[in-house]
């Protein structure tokens, strides 16, 4: 997972891009894709997504092994709805209690396609962004707190760790006698055992990691950056692309006539 | 602008009075009744039985010690410069033991500008000094990694982590150092790597060093002051002071005793005595390739982990010692988990002998928890890891209950690993030693035939290290195979047995097992 999420060697063009306005165009679109229910919207953004993987040194291959649960979660809420929704139109199949009309699959269809197209541009934008330089437009360009910001990420590069502490605690508790067999009951207070375990750990490291950050200085008033978050004309690009995407997925969904907004 | 911002380091002074401090929630306190000076560039090893206060009066010198609000209670003086410690923001920069909580930020260059930034060191300089700190410490020559701005911290080695850390404080200058056991935790060449690093900043800027570390002989050339610290329960306060050779020669009996490795001593451990064959064969291993990564699953294909280490052949025999030897990412660990039944293997078999597997099946990976845990022991390098309870005695109780036999010898191990006076404490509160007995004995209430052990001498004072030694060496002697990973050979030698020395996988060397004196 670490090495999935490295960006080393990923020199596409929008990783140069301002984190924050990568932040700002995927909120746009996601916003627009969150107002209405249609199809034609959805896959609209959803194809100007597509396009843009190779600006973020995406490929289709990167994009199964990093959002494959995401892809196949729109699928199964699509196939779902398409099923359970009130018939309209023509039947097309009917097995018993389920059936799938025009509408109920055209339904699905506009569920699936929007899933993804909200989903996308979110690994769009953490495939070509980095989480430091992340926290430092956060912090510098939107003005939150420093303290907040860079506890966050201080923390996060814990969870990593965390996960390989998982394992072994896994492991050292299997060597105590304490195994993952049984009835479900057994079971269920073995992993309740290592969570406890795993949680110990955790508030262990994270208080030595606090005094580290402590004991260098961390949590005065005043702090300088020493990576300058920066605008550049690409970030124009960027915000004009995202501002591009979202009302173009508005405009040929109205002008199609199948724009309708999710409350009525 | 505040003088830390100068080029120049300032050295500190430091200077304690009647100087005290009683924890939250403690009814005494940690340290008491100090007396100290420490003059502007003295380099001071701070030493004393575990309890003394020594890492208590560090964080205080790094002002990150309690605060207003809680209920800590000081008493006395305690002053860098004249000032309190807290107010001085990056005027003393601390390193403490576990390397993975040394590093903050996810890049090396980000890494050590971290503490210049929160100095609010203006941006240009900071990256002068990120240069010449990395410099200093030695990561950026070709032998120390030759690692650049962009490098991630996950990927560093524990003694490059500790160098990071080092350069990290140094991109403060701060006119004091302090290291809190700070090689504890890494292998021979990572504590010869972060003691040199040390070494040359010192002699660059000329700051105050104060380090708290068990092992003398380390140290011992770079100090030129020891300070002996007594516990609060004998009256607190600095028990010796003086030149290096003085003190050591003064204190030689005291400080053995309480546990210090004093240069040039090794402890008396339990001769082993010869048993004679023929030796069991208990386990085997057969071209084993080892690895803590799962298999990953691609559509319908199983794609192996690439192996930490491989070609593995040795073998485990009862009453016989084996050794598991090499350099760091040789996959010593890995292998003796796989060895444990604890990971399965990437290529190649693990195999227990019928004295061994009982019925139980040829794989021990495949074993039940409970069958395992009769056949082979493991106890991992960090004790708290294992522990399941809250109890020391419910501890020592779970395997032999689980088993529903052998708790009788719970109290032969309670008495023979000092664990009396600590059965109602919970496992967490104890101290390192402590708890590295307790980790043992735990694992031996279950009774197996084999004792796989993570590197137990890690961190441990020289007393619990002859206790553990002498154990081993009265298990062997009754017939436990004993596996260890270890870089400690003064403990392979009281163990005697057989080395299996790993190489670096990259050079796709062949392991083998030389049998040494049994």
């Amino acid at each position: 997972m670490r090495d999935a999420l490295n960006l080393r060697g990923n020199h596409a063009l929008l990783t140069r891009a301002n984190p924050l306005a990568k932040f700002v165009a995927v909120f746009l679109i996601s916003l627009v894709l969150a107002l209405s229910i249609d199809w034609v919207s959805a896959s609209t953004a959803l194809i100007a997504e597509l396009a843009l993987f190779p600006l973020a040194g995406l490929t289709l291959r990167l994009l199964w092994l990093r959002a494959w649960p995401l892809i196949i979660a729109a699928v199964i809420g699509g196939w779902s709805t398409a099923i359970v929704a009130a018939d309209s139109g023509a039947v097309l199949l009917d097995v018993g209690l389920w059936s799938i009309s025009e509408g109920s699959l055209q339904l699905g269809l506009g569920f699936m396609l929007r899933g993804l197209a909200i989903a996308l541009p979110a690994i769009l934008l953490m495939s070509c962004t980095d989480p430091t330089d992340l926290a430092d437009a956060l912090a510098q360009k939107a003005k939150l707190p420093h303290r907040f910001v860079l506890g966050s990420l201080a923390a996060m590069r814990l969870v990593g760790l965390m996960a390989e502490e998982w394992q072994t605690i896994g492991m050292a508790r299997r060597a105590r006698g304490v195994g993952s067999q049984g009835s479900p009951i057994q079971r269920l207070k073995a992993t309740l055992g290592q969570s406890f375990g795993l949680l110990v750990q955790a508030v262990r490291r994270a208080s030595r990691l606090a005094v580290t950050m402590e004991a260098r200085g961390f949590g005065g008033g005043q702090r300088t950056w020493a990576r300058e978050s920066t605008y550049s004309l690409l970030d124009a690009w960027v915000l004009l692309g995202g501002v591009v995407i979202a009302t173009g997925a508005v405009l040929t969904a109205v002008g199609s006539g199948t724009w309708s907004f999710v409350w009525r | 602008m505040p003088a830390t911002h100068s080029g120049t380091v300032r050295p500190a002074a430091i200077s304690a009075e009647g100087w005290g401090w009683r924890h939250a929630g403690r009814s005494t306190p940690a340290i008491q009744g100090l007396d100290l000076r420490i003059e502007p560039g003295e380099r001071v090893l701070l030493l004393g039985p575990s309890g003394a206060g020594k890492s208590t009066l560090l964080h205080a010198l790094a002002g990150v010690l309690g605060d207003e609000e809680d209920d800590s209670d000081e008493t006395g003086s305690l002053l860098i410069d004249g000032v309190p410690p807290r107010g001085q923001r990056g005027r003393a920069g601390l390193m403490q033991q576990d390397p993975e909580t040394q590093v903050v930020l996810s890049r090396v260059g980000d890494d050590v500008a971290f503490g210049a930034e929160n100095l609010a060191v203006p941006r240009d300089e900071i990256w002068s000094r990120v240069h010449e700190a990395l410099d200093d410490v030695g990561l950026r020559t070709a032998a120390g990694g030759g690692l650049a701005l962009d490098h991630p911290t996950a990927a560093l080695s524990g003694g490059q982590k500790q160098r990071l850390a080092l350069a990290g404080i140094l991109a403060m200058r701060p006119g004091l150092i302090l290291l809190d056991e700070p090689t504890a935790n890494l292998d021979p060449a990572g504590v010869l790597e972060v003691r040199d690093a040390v070494g040359r900043c010192l002699d660059k800027t000329g700051a105050t060093l104060v380090v708290v570390e068990h092992r003398v002989s380390v140290w011992k050339d770079l100090v030129d002051r020891i300070v002996v610290l007594q516990p609060g329960a004998a009256g607190g306060g600095v028990l010796l002071d003086g030149p290096p050779d003085q003190v050591l020669t003064e204190a030689r009996s005291m400080l053995m005793a309480a546990g210090v490795w004093v240069p040039g001593y090794v402890p008396p451990t339990r001769a082993r005595t010869q048993v004679a064959g023929p030796y069991e064969l208990l386990i085997a291993t057969q071209d084993l390739a080892v690895s803590r990564e799962k298999p990953k699953r691609k559509g319908f294909k199983t794609i192996p982990p690439v192996p930490a280490q491989k070609d593995i052949t040795a073998q485990v025999r009862a009453g016989q010692a084996l050794t598991i030897t090499g350099p760091n990412g040789a996959g010593k660990s890995t292998f003796a988990l796989t060895l444990a039944g604890l990971l399965a293997p990437v290529a190649g078999t693990v195999s227990a002998g019928v004295g061994l597997s009982e019925g139980a099946g040829i794989d021990p990976y495949k074993w039940k928890a409970d069958q395992l845990i009769s056949r082979i022991g493991t106890v991992f390098q960090e004790p708290e890891h294992q522990f399941v309870t809250g109890k020391v005695l419910d501890e020592l109780m779970f395997g032999p209950k689980h088993l529903g036999h052998g708790e009788d010898r719970v109290d032969e191990l309670v008495e023979r690993l000092r664990l009396g006076h600590l059965v109602d404490a919970n496992p967490y509160t104890l101290s390192g030693g402590e708890k590295r007995r307790l980790s043992v004995a735990t694992v031996l209430g279950a009774h197996p035939k084999v004792l796989v052990l993570d590197e137990p001498t890690f961190g441990q004072d020289a007393n619990t290290w002859a206790e553990l030694a002498s154990f081993l060496s009265e298990l062997l002697d009754a017939g436990t195979a004993v596996v260890s990973v270890t870089h400690d050979q003064e403990f392979s030698a009281v163990l005697g047995g057989a080395e299996l020395r790993l190489g670096p996988v990259s050079q796709g060397e062949t392991a083998h097992q030389e049998a040494g004196a049994a």
